[in-house]
C-alpha cells in the first residue's frame, strides 16, 4: 500500500483514513505493507512500514538522488509555488522539502525497487501523490493495482479554475492504469466519471468511517473555553484547512449574519492554510473580528477540547470528497452543520445540511442551535449513535471485497 | 352475524413554511408557502383531492348506491374541512353527498387534530366543541362516537367522553394491552357508565393501508377473495378497519390496484351470508360488551411502540409541544381571533410528528410523510414561527 501521510505526521483526512483503514483491514486478516516516501518515526502494531528513501537505489540499478522536497498533500501547485517564491515557512507538520513533482517521480522510481523486493498480491495507492508509485509497481510486477481517490484536483481548487494539468494527468493516468478505483463518496465518483472519463463500472464507493483508532483523544482537562461559555456565549467551530475548498469565507459571512441577530456567539476558526490572513482581514472588514477566534492548527488534546466545547461544528466546504471531521464532532456529541456538497452528507442524517453558498440558511441553522436547546440535545443524542455505526470496519469490508474480486480474476 | 366497520380519517395539517430566524418579527404568515414543495398547503390539498378524495368518494357513492345495506364512517379534522373548502371545494361537496346518503356516520374529534387532551383539558374541550359545530354546519349531523387524534386513548379520555354523552370511543387494538381479548368485540372502558370501546383490528387494517402494495409481503398481491376469506374466518362480532382515507390513491397509488380492490370488496364480502357492514354506532347498538378494558397509559396507532413517542419522544418534540402549550394563558388573555387561530394551528400533531428522529426502525414511514428535508429543519421552522407568534402575543397584551 502506497501512501503519503500517516498520523501523527498528517495534516488532514488522508492520513486519518490510512490509519483507520489499515487497522480495520488487518483485523480482517489482510496483511498490509505500508510504503511511505520518507523515513519517519512511525509504528503501529498492525502494519509494517517501508520507507522509500531507505531503499538503496543503486543496488536496484537505479540512479536516484534524494532531494529534500516540500510535499504536503493538500498544497495545490499554486500555493506550493507561492511558498517557494516567498521563501515562507512550510506548515510545521510538513515533512517534505520544496519540489513537488520531483518528489513524486522519485517516489515512483523507488516504488519499483520496493515492489521487486516485497512479497504481495495487490498494489494499493492513495491519492495522486502515490499513483505513479503504484503504476510503477504494477509495471514491474504485473500485479493488480487499486487506486483510492480521497480527493481530486477539482476539489482542492474549489472548482475548475486553477486545476493543475500535470496533477490532473497523473490522477487520470493512475485511474486508467488501475484495475479498480475506489472513491470516498458518490459525489467523488461522479467527478471521476464526468471529469476524468473513468468508466462507472470500474469505480466502487467506499465511504470513510470513524472508530477509537482515529477519533480525537483527550482527557477534557483543558477548560479554557469554559469562561466564555459561562458568560453565556454560544461557541461555533470551523476546523479544517483554511483554503478555498473548505469554504471559510462562507463561514465568516454566515457568522456576520448570526451576530447581527445574536451578539453572544463566538466563532472559532481552527486550522491553517493559504487563506488564513485574508480571512482575518475579512472578519475585521465585516466588523466581527472580536467574535472570531483564529487558533491555528490544533492537534491532540487541544483538538479534542475544541470539538467538545463547541455548541455546533460547521463544515461549509465548497467541494468535499468526504469530510471526516463531522464524524469526529458527532462522536463527541457535538451537533454538526455540513454543506450538501460533501460526501459525508451521503451517510449522515442526524446533522443540519445547507448549500455552502446559502449563508442565510446557515445563519438560520446556527441561530437555531444556539437558541433552541431541544435541537442541540436531539442532534447530539442521535449524532453519537449514528457516528458509532459508520466504522472503518464497514469501509474495510468493502475494500476487502474489491481485493478479493481482483484476486479471483488473476 | 359479523360486521365490517370501516372508519376513514380525513386530515390535512397547516404545514409551517420554511420560516427562518430572520423572519421573526417580520412575517406573521406561517402557513402560506407557495413553492413547488410539499410545504405548500394549497398544492397538497389539490393534489390529495385529485389523487385520493375525489376518486375514492366518487367510487364510494357508487358503491353505497349499489349496496343500500353498505355502511362506512369518517372522521374529518376541522382544518382539513377548512382547507378543502378553500382549495378543493369539489371534494368537500362529494363528502357532503356521501353523508347525505344516510349510510355514513361522522365521528367527533378535535378541530385542530391536536394532542391537547394530554396538555390542556380546557383547550381540548374548546376544540372538540368547535369541531362539533363545524360538522353540524357542514354535514347536518351530530357526532356520537369520539376518536382522539392519532387514535390516542387512555381511561380518563373514555371517562370524559362518557360524561359528555358519547355512545362510543375508538382505540388501537394493541395486543399487549388486550392480552387474551380479541379486538373483534365491543368492550366497556374501565370506570365508565354507558360508553363502549371499539378497537382497531390493526392486522387487517394494515393489510390494506400499509402492506397492500408491498411486494416483500408474502401475501402480496392482496385480492378481495383472499381478504374476504380471512375476514370470513375471523372470530368475533366486528372487524374494525380503521385507516387514513389517503390510503386510497395517495399512500397506495391507483396503479397498485387499490381502487379496484375497494370496488370489488363489498361484493366479495356479501358472498358470505354472515357478514354485513355497520357504522360504529350500529356496532355498539348491535353487540353487547364482552369485558371491561383498563388502559391507564396512553396508546396510539403509531409505530411499533403504539405510544406517543412518535410525537413527543425526543427533546425537540417535547420542547416544541411544551412551548406551544406554555403560551396558552397569554394567548387567551390577548383575546385576538387571529392569534388564537394561529396558536391552535400550531398545535396540530403533524408538526411534532415531522420532528420525529426514529429513522431506524419506523423511520421510513416518518420520512415518507414529512414535507421537510429533515426532522431538524421541521423543528427549526416550527420554533421560529412560534417565536414570532409569541412576539405578536406580547405586542397585543
Amino acid at each position: 500500500m502506497f501512501g503519503w501521510e500517516f498520523p501523527p505526521f498528517n495534516s488532514g483526512g488522508l492520513g486519518v483514513a490510512c490509519l483507520g483503514l489499515t487497522r480495520a483491514l488487518s483485523e480482517r486478516g489482510l496483511e498490509v505493507v505500508f510504503v511511505m516516501p520518507k523515513m519517519l518515526d512511525l509504528s503501529v502494531p498492525w502494519t509494517r512500514f517501508v520507507f522509500a528513501d531507505k531503499t538503496d537505489p543503486l543496488s536496484e540499478g537505479l540512479d536516484i538522488r534524494t532531494i529534500d522536497a516540500a510535499l504536503a498533500p493538500y498544497l495545490t501547485s499554486l500555493s506550493y509555488e507561492a511558498y517557494r517564491r516567498q521563501g515562507a515557512a512550510m506548515p510545521s507538520n510538513s515533512v517534505y522539502g520544496p519540489n513537488l513533482m520531483t518528489e513524486v517521480k522519485r517516489y515512483a522510481a523507488m516504488a519499483a525497487a520496493i515492489a521487486l523486493k516485497e512479497d504481495f498480491d495487490i498494489i494499493y495507492a492513495h491519492d495522486w501523490l502515490s499513483f505513479e508509485a503504484g503504476m510503477e509497481a504494477k509495471r514491474v510486477t504485473g500485479k493488480p493495482l487499486v487506486v483510492h481517490v480521497h480527493a481530486t484536483e477539482f476539489d482542492r481548487c474549489g472548482g475548475s479554475s486553477g486545476v493543475n494539468n500535470e496533477v490532473y494527468a497523473i490522477e487520470r493516468a493512475g485511474m486508467e492504469a488501475s484495475n479498480r478505483v475506489i472513491a470516498v463518496s458518490e459525489l467523488t465518483k461522479a467527478i471521476l466519471v464526468n471529469k476524468y472519463g473513468i468508466a462507472e463500472g470500474k469505480i466502487s464507493v467506499v465511504h470513510n468511517g470513524i472508530d477509537e483508532t482515529t477519533a480525537p483523544q483527550g482527557d477534557g482537562t483543558l477548560l479554557r473555553l469554559h469562561t466564555l461559555k459561562q458568560a453565556g456565549y454560544g461557541v461555533v467551530l470551523f476546523l479544517g484547512r483554511i483554503t478555498l475548498q473548505k469554504g471559510p469565507d462562507y463561514y465568516i459571512r454566515a457568522a456576520k449574519r448570526v451576530l447581527e441577530r445574536n451578539p453572544k456567539v463566538v466563532f472559532i476558526l481552527s486550522g491553517s492554510g493559504d487563506m488564513e490572513h485574508s480571512m482575518m482581514d475579512l472578519a475585521a472588514q465585516l466588523g466581527i473580528g472580536s467574535n472570531m477566534l483564529f487558533t491555528g492548527f490544533l492537534q491532540g488534546n487541544d483538538r479534542y477540547e475544541v470539538y467538545s466545547a463547541a455548541d455546533l461544528f460547521v463544515m461549509p466546504s465548497v467541494s468535499e470528497p468526504f469530510g471526516i471531521t463531522p464524524l469526529e464532532a458527532m462522536r463527541l456529541g457535538t451537533p454538526v452543520l455540513i454543506s450538501k456538497q460533501s460526501g459525508v452528507s451521503e451517510v449522515v442524517n442526524h446533522v443540519l445540511k445547507a448549500d455552502f453558498w446559502d449563508i442565510d440558511e446557515m445563519a438560520n441553522q446556527i441561530l437555531s442551535v444556539i437558541g433552541y436547546p431541544g435541537l442541540r440535545a436531539s442532534l447530539s443524542e442521535n449524532g453519537i449513535r449514528e457516528a458509532s455505526g459508520i466504522t472503518w470496519g464497514l469501509a474495510a469490508q468493502k475494500v476487502d471485497n474489491v481485493v478479493k474480486e481482483l484476486l479471483l480474476a488473476v | 352475524m359479523k360486521s365490517i366497520c370501516f372508519y376513514f380519517q380525513v386530515h390535512q395539517p397547516y404545514r409551517v413554511k420554511k420560516y427562518r430566524v430572520f423572519d421573526i418579527g417580520n412575517d406573521p404568515e406561517y402557513f402560506n408557502d407557495r413553492s413547488e414543495t410539499d410545504l405548500n398547503n394549497r398544492r397538497i390539498a389539490e393534489k390529495v383531492a385529485a389523487k385520493s378524495y375525489i376518486p375514492t368518494t366518487t367510487l364510494l357513492l357508487k358503491l353505497l348506491k349499489k349496496y343500500p345495506q353498505m355502511r362506512v364512517s369518517f372522521s374529518f379534522s376541522g382544518i382539513a374541512i377548512e382547507q378543502l373548502e378553500r382549495y378543493a371545494p369539489e371534494a368537500l361537496d362529494l363528502f357532503k353527498k356521501l353523508v347525505d346518503t344516510g349510510q355514513v356516520e361522522v365521528l367527533g374529534e378535535t378541530y385542530y387534530h391536536s394532542l391537547s387532551f394530554f396538555y390542556s383539558p380546557l383547550e381540548f374541550e374548546i376544540q372538540v366543541n368547535k369541531h362539533r359545530d363545524l360538522i353540524r354546519k357542514t354535514f347536518g349531523v351530530w357526532p356520537r362516537v369520539f376518536r382522539n387524534t392519532e387514535l390516542s386513548y387512555r381511561n380518563d379520555l373514555a371517562k370524559w367522553a362518557d360524561e359528555h354523552g358519547y355512545l362510543g370511543i375508538l382505540a388501537e387494538g394493541w395486543d399487549p394491552i388486550l392480552g387474551w381479548r380479541s379486538p373483534n368485540y365491543v368492550y366497556q372502558p374501565k370506570d365508565t357508565n354507558s360508553i363502549r370501546l371499539l378497537l382497531k383490528n390493526y392486522r387487517f387494517s394494515d393489510d390494506i393501508a400499509f402492506r397492500f402494495s408491498s411486494k416483500d409481503w408474502s401475501e402480496w398481491p392482496l385480492t378481495t377473495e383472499k381478504f374476504g376469506a380471512w375476514v370470513g374466518e375471523a372470530e368475533g362480532d366486528t372487524i374494525n378497519l380503521f385507516m387514513d382515507y389517503e390510503t386510497f390513491g395517495e399512500h397506495q397509488w391507483e396503479d397498485t390496484g387499490i381502487f379496484h380492490f375497494l370496488e370489488q370488496l363489498p361484493e366479495e364480502l356479501f358472498k358470505n351470508p354472515g357478514i354485513d357492514f355497520k357504522t360504529p354506532t350500529q356496532v355498539i347498538q348491535s353487540y353487547a360488551p364482552r369485558d371491561s378494558v383498563d388502559i391507564p397509559h396512553t396508546i396510539t396507532w403509531a409505530d411499533t411502540e403504539r405510544d406517543l413517542t412518535a410525537w413527543t419522544g425526543n427533546p425537540m418534540q417535547r420542547a416544541a409541544i411544551e412551548s406551544v402549550y406554555a403560551m396558552q394563558e397569554d394567548v387567551m388573555l390577548a383575546n385576538d381571533g387571529r392569534l388564537l387561530e394561529d396558536w391552535r394551528k400550531m398545535q396540530t400533531s403533524d408538526h411534532f410528528y415531522y420532528m420525529c428522529t426514529k429513522w431506524f426502525a419506523d423511520g421510513d414511514i416518518h420520512s415518507y410523510f414529512s414535507p421537510y428535508e429533515s426532522p431538524y429543519d421541521a423543528y427549526i421552522a416550527y420554533m421560529n414561527a412560534l417565536s414570532d407568534l409569541r412576539l405578536r402575543v406580547e405586542k397585543v397584551r
